[in-house]
């Protein structure tokens, strides 16, 4: 189907568009890279009066890097951050994650930040946000806000972004330690089933600190902190049964076409043991 | 409506539009150019696929006023002064395609593809071309096209 008519505006500067999105409030949406939006738009599941497109804003493609972590603009296409030999080595879960993300002609439109904004709890970017304890920094006529992971993904497909907010950059700090992303989709690129990405840091090969993050098994990305059921032993001795328990506790799969409940539930388990292993390898 | 200029196949296109023309509609509907193909219109099947500045992208999930000044490659413009690009032959020749509807997508995203990895592994052909769907082949032909069409490439005087 087609899209529903909308009013359109091509800022091209960020104090342009938060100009524009405070006067059409609630009735405004942000165009970036469209990889979700226009889908909803085609399907008539979103009919925004106004449309605010973002892909002439000078500044916002930038991705920087130091050693604290990577800051990536609004603008920076998933290939583009796939790409920088910079930004994945100072974060490698960022390719790690990219790579699962739909295929690779849907990267070279999709944005981050509009992964970030969308919050599909079935999404990998905002799953690497939480478990890293990332933040996503808004733009408004009235000034800037830094949200934290935490406090930004509030339900499903639902952020703390306020009408008349811009997402202008998201922070993936760095992780002193290993990472990994792995999940179980009927086909590749499809949404996962279910997905866990691990962080783990190691201290003369015991595990010192460890947590996951689970996709499509909760309203969203749910993180959890695991160094304690790890009990700072080396990866051969963790009673992993007891890690598995721990993060099954936690989430709340739900059944759909491709999955029931507990067969997410299990997948979920079994990929608990497998990042925590291939994060503590890398 | 707006005023937009698109460089399609390397020739600059007027054409008046409103916001929300998919630049896959415009292509078909705006400039009579029915190579690209529309088929799921939300981005699973990949028959719309076109070069934008060189990079394959979904044209129905962009929309023309978006890309406004930007170059377009349709698989109109993949063959060179009649004759069929490298791609084009190997897939003709491999019988990469049957009833024809998706070739325009799996063209446009072989032919990037290959710019960007000149000898891929079985692997690596088989993730470039994921995100296109056929019915017909079954793959395996496409499959051999993506190499022959590597082969055919190298060939070609630089």
């Amino acid at each position: 189907m087609k899209p529903p008519p909308f009013d359109y505006h091509a800022p091209t500067s960020v104090r342009e568009a938060v100009e524009v999105l405070a006067e059409v409030g609630a009735h405004g949406k942000v165009l970036a890279g469209g990889q979700s939006l226009i889908p909803l738009l085609n399907m008539r599941l979103a009919a925004p009066a106004h449309l605010v497109d973002i892909n002439r804003v000078a500044g916002l493609g930038e991705i920087q890097t130091d050693a604290t972590g990577v800051r990536v603009g609004a603008l920076a296409r998933h290939a583009q951050v796939e790409r920088s030999a910079a930004a994945c080595l100072a974060q490698p879960l960022l390719r790690q994650a990219l790579k699962l993300v739909a295929h690779p002609v849907i990267r070279n439109r999709g944005t981050i930040v509009g992964s970030l904004v969308h919050a599909d709890p079935s999404a990998e970017l905002p799953a690497v946000l939480a478990l890293l304890g990332g933040s996503v920094r808004l733009a408004a006529a009235t000034g800037e806000r830094e949200v934290a992971a935490a406090d930004f993904f509030t339900g499903p497909m639902e952020s703390a972004t306020r009408p008349g907010e811009l997402a202008v950059s998201a922070f993936f700090p760095a992780w002193d330690g290993g990472t990994s992303f792995i999940e179980v989709a009927r086909r590749h690129g499809d949404y996962a089933m279910a997905g866990v990405a691990a962080a783990v840091r190691l201290d003369d090969l015991r595990i010192t600190a460890a947590k996951v993050v689970c996709v499509s098994v909760g309203p969203v990305p749910v993180v959890v902190e695991v160094t304690g059921e790890c009990g700072n032993r080396p990866v051969a001795s963790v009673d992993w049964r007891a890690v598995v328990a721990a993060v099954q506790d936690r989430i709340e799969p739900e059944a759909d076409i491709h999955a029931t409940a507990d067969y997410r539930r299990h997948l979920t388990g079994v990929l608990v043991e497998r990042a925590l292993k291939a994060a503590a390898d890398a | 409506m707006h005023d937009i200029t698109l460089y399609v196949n390397g020739i600059p296109r007027e054409v008046s539009v409103p916001a929300r023309r998919l630049l896959s509609d415009c292509l078909r509907h705006d400039l009579g150019l029915t190579g690209t193909h529309v088929g799921c219109e939300h981005g699973v099947c990949g028959a719309c696929t076109v070069l934008l500045d060189g990079e394959p992208v979904r044209s129905c999930l962009t929309f023309a006023v978006t890309v406004a000044g930007r170059e377009i490659t349709t698989v109109e413009g993949l063959a060179t002064d009649g004759r069929p690009s490298p791609v084009q032959r190997a897939f003709a020749e491999c019988h990469g395609l049957q009833c024809g509807f998706c070739t325009p997508g799996f063209l446009c995203t072989t032919t990037a593809f290959l710019r960007e990895n000149p000898a891929p592994t079985e692997e690596e052909v088989l993730e470039g071309i994921s995100g296109n769907l056929c019915r017909c082949t079954g793959y395996q032909n496409i499959i051999k096209s993506v190499h022959r069409a590597a082969e055919l490439l190298a060939e070609e005087p630089t």
